[in-house]
């Protein structure tokens, strides 16, 4: 019992990171349509960021922090929209999944040119000291990590639902015609969406590294586990994907104890295979509808 | 089609077949290596190009069928099977495997069916690294003999080039044939517009499947040509970064253009060499390459190709519409 208690813990701590970055992955989906296969490096490379702000910059690691989420922001948000997103926008859905796939490779390869090949250890946000819960032994730092997604997601909830530009950007998802029509000025919205994707990646980044060290390859299974769990939960759906991210977490963990390790990988891919031959909206998802 | 576009197209055609016949006799064996592998991944991508091109299919587990063929070819050779047997046998698996894949696989479409397809890819990768009883795992297969075709021994990498390249004609010529068959006009119409083949009778689901097979077992039948030229193979060879390769020649060539896949495997084989000076940087110029490449002309090299021809064209044939392409 404590044992499983111990592993649901660190299973929802992996989830909540994954429903970060599948969160917005959906998001970027829902207001562009914008299949982005480089999400996984995505989450890899703000970890650099920071990394290379305190070795070459000579920052504190709460400076390279900051640095690092702004650089995210920048590049992974305003400057990937600018150059790749918006002159690919107009040729259909294959040229841009074709273009993300390249800058998968590119981002993966750059760091491992410029930064180096081996896996580097990341500072931790937190101490690694332990609590004991009902006698079950769990790490502080998967309690951050729970604590922080949940609070980030909360946030973007209530900027999606409560404030105006977050409605104007549930209109500019659902249809962008009649938004544009409103008034809404498009274009912003997809925008926002893009720089609250690079930040969404940026806290991933530093809440994943320091327990899987930051290495080049590591965006490979962090983006497919971004995909499944946006399928999953619902691809059109931010609530979707916070279940699929929590989903794929905790059975990642408990089927790493208790079935398999070898194929412990597998698992997930026959939920995303199951989900979408019997389920394709997600298991929140409803057809055919938009929204953020 | 014009009467330039077709000689050039001609003329272009006969000098490579020229050139690919004459090459290895002034080649290292290196040099007849990378033609080999040329032939090999042009061969599955030709198949990828059936499914993504003609028929509209975003695949990702080309890759996982270059490893079954691959496997099937280098299991039942090593234990003393003929090759002609395994060849087939690779082509025949590739073909049920795809069939049983595509069948409810494709009743989902596009970004669906990419993320299935990769899920496969990645589920085949654990299967071979997993299964050391029936693939030796991550140790690989080695001393996988060459062919000898009637008595003629493949055995020199020159030879085993010939080969390559007859299985390559044999291919290209069953292709030609298939996309000019009433078959391949009813891909052709899957792709531009599912509706309107659908209203005509095309039984859109059935042919869909038809080009996935197809295609999936040109992939098997690379996979069988691939393990004697590479003598050696391993599960990593075939995970998902071959299927986003092969992915990137087709659209790098020209998706839906017959020698798509024929310039888009030359590319990606022979490029590694030609940017050998500059080291480690070769994968991030491919990438920029491809990226500037879908921004500029997303429709590929040929794309690219075919309309710097047509102002030349359109002087000629009167009949040719005339929309200018304001890329152009």
């Amino acid at each position: 019992m404590t044992d499983l208690i111990q592993l649901l813990v660190a299973g929802l701590a992996t989830g909540a990171i994954y429903a970060l970055v599948a969160v917005g992955f959906t998001l970027l989906w829902q207001t562009s349509q914008t299949i982005n296969f480089a999400q996984g490096e995505f989450v890899m490379v703000p970890a650099f960021f920071v990394l290379a702000a305190m070795k070459f910059g000579g920052l504190s690691f709460p400076v390279a922090i900051l640095v690092g989420i702004a650089a995210s922001v920048l590049i992974l948000g305003a400057v990937f929209k600018r150059l790749l997103v918006d002159p690919m926008i107009r040729h259909g859905v294959l040229p841009l999944v074709i273009s993300t796939i390249a800058l998968a490779l590119f981002l993966k390869e750059g760091v491992k040119e410029f930064y180096g090949a081996e896996a580097q250890s990341f500072p931790a946000l937190w101490t690694t000291t332990h609590v004991t819960i009902a006698g079950a032994v769990v790490s502080l730092q998967n309690l951050v990590i729970i604590g922080v997604a949940v609070v980030t997601i909360a946030v973007l909830q209530w900027f999606l639902g409560r404030t105006r530009t977050g409605r104007c950007m549930q209109a500019t998802a659902q249809n962008p015609a009649l938004a544009r029509i409103l008034g809404i000025r498009v274009e912003r919205m997809i925008l926002y969406t893009f720089l609250i994707n690079a930040a969404l990646v940026a806290l991933a980044s530093l809440l994943i590294s320091p327990i899987y060290l930051a290495k080049f390859s590591n965006g490979e299974t962090l983006g497919i586990v971004a995909f499944i769990a946006a399928i999953v939960g619902g691809f059109n759906q931010v609530r979707g994907a916070i279940v699929g991210g929590l989903l794929l977490g905790v059975i990642d963990n408990l089927v790493a104890a208790y079935l398999s390790t070898q194929y412990r990988g597998a698992i997930p891919l026959f939920l995303l295979i199951a989900v979408i031959l019997f389920r394709p909206q997600g298991l929140l998802g409803r057809a055919e509808e938009r929204s953020v | 089609m014009s009467a330039l576009g077709n000689s050039v197209r001609g003329i272009v055609a006969v000098a490579a077949c020229a050139v690919l016949i004459a090459a290895p006799f002034g080649l290292k064996p290196y040099g007849i290596y990378l033609l080999s592998m040329w032939a090999v991944m042009t061969i599955a991508a030709i198949g990828l190009n059936l499914t993504l091109g003609y028929a509209g299919q975003i695949s990702l587990a080309q890759a996982s069928f270059v490893g079954i063929g691959a496997y099937t070819a280098a299991i039942l050779t090593t234990h003393g099977w003929p090759f002609a047997a395994a060849f087939f046998l690779a082509a025949a698996l590739c073909l049920a495997v795809g069939w049983l894949l595509g069948y409810p696989a494709l009743r989902v479409q596009h970004h669906y069916l990419a993320f299935v397809t990769l899920a496969f890819t990645t589920l085949v990768f654990l299967v071979l690294r997993n299964e050391e009883w029936l693939t030796k795992g991550i140790y690989g297969i080695s001393n996988i003999p060459r062919p000898a075709v009637f008595g003629w021994s493949t055995q020199a990498p020159r030879d085993f080039y010939f080969f390559c390249l007859g299985v390559l004609a044999v291919v290209s010529f069953a292709m030609w044939r298939l996309v000019r068959s009433p078959w391949g006009r009813a891909f052709m119409a899957l792709r531009e517009n599912p509706m309107r083949a659908s209203s005509l009778g095309v039984d859109t689901r059935r042919y869909t499947l038809m080009a996935f097979a197809i295609g999936s077992s040109l992939g098997g039948l690379a996979g069988a040509l691939y393990a004697p030229l590479v003598q050696f193979i391993e599960p990593t060879a075939f995970a998902l970064g071959l299927s986003l390769n092969l992915l990137l020649m087709v659209i790098v060539g020209g998706s839906g253009f017959f020698f798509g896949p024929f310039l888009g495997a030359l590319v990606s084989v022979l490029l590694p060499e030609w940017l050998r000076f500059t080291e480690g940087f070769y994968l991030i110029i491919y990438a920029a390459m491809v990226m500037v490449l879908m921004v500029y002309c997303p429709a590929g090299l040929l794309g690219l190709a075919e309309r710097l021809l047509k102002p030349a064209a359109e002087d000629r044939s009167v009949l040719t519409q005339s929309d200018k392409d304001p890329g152009a």
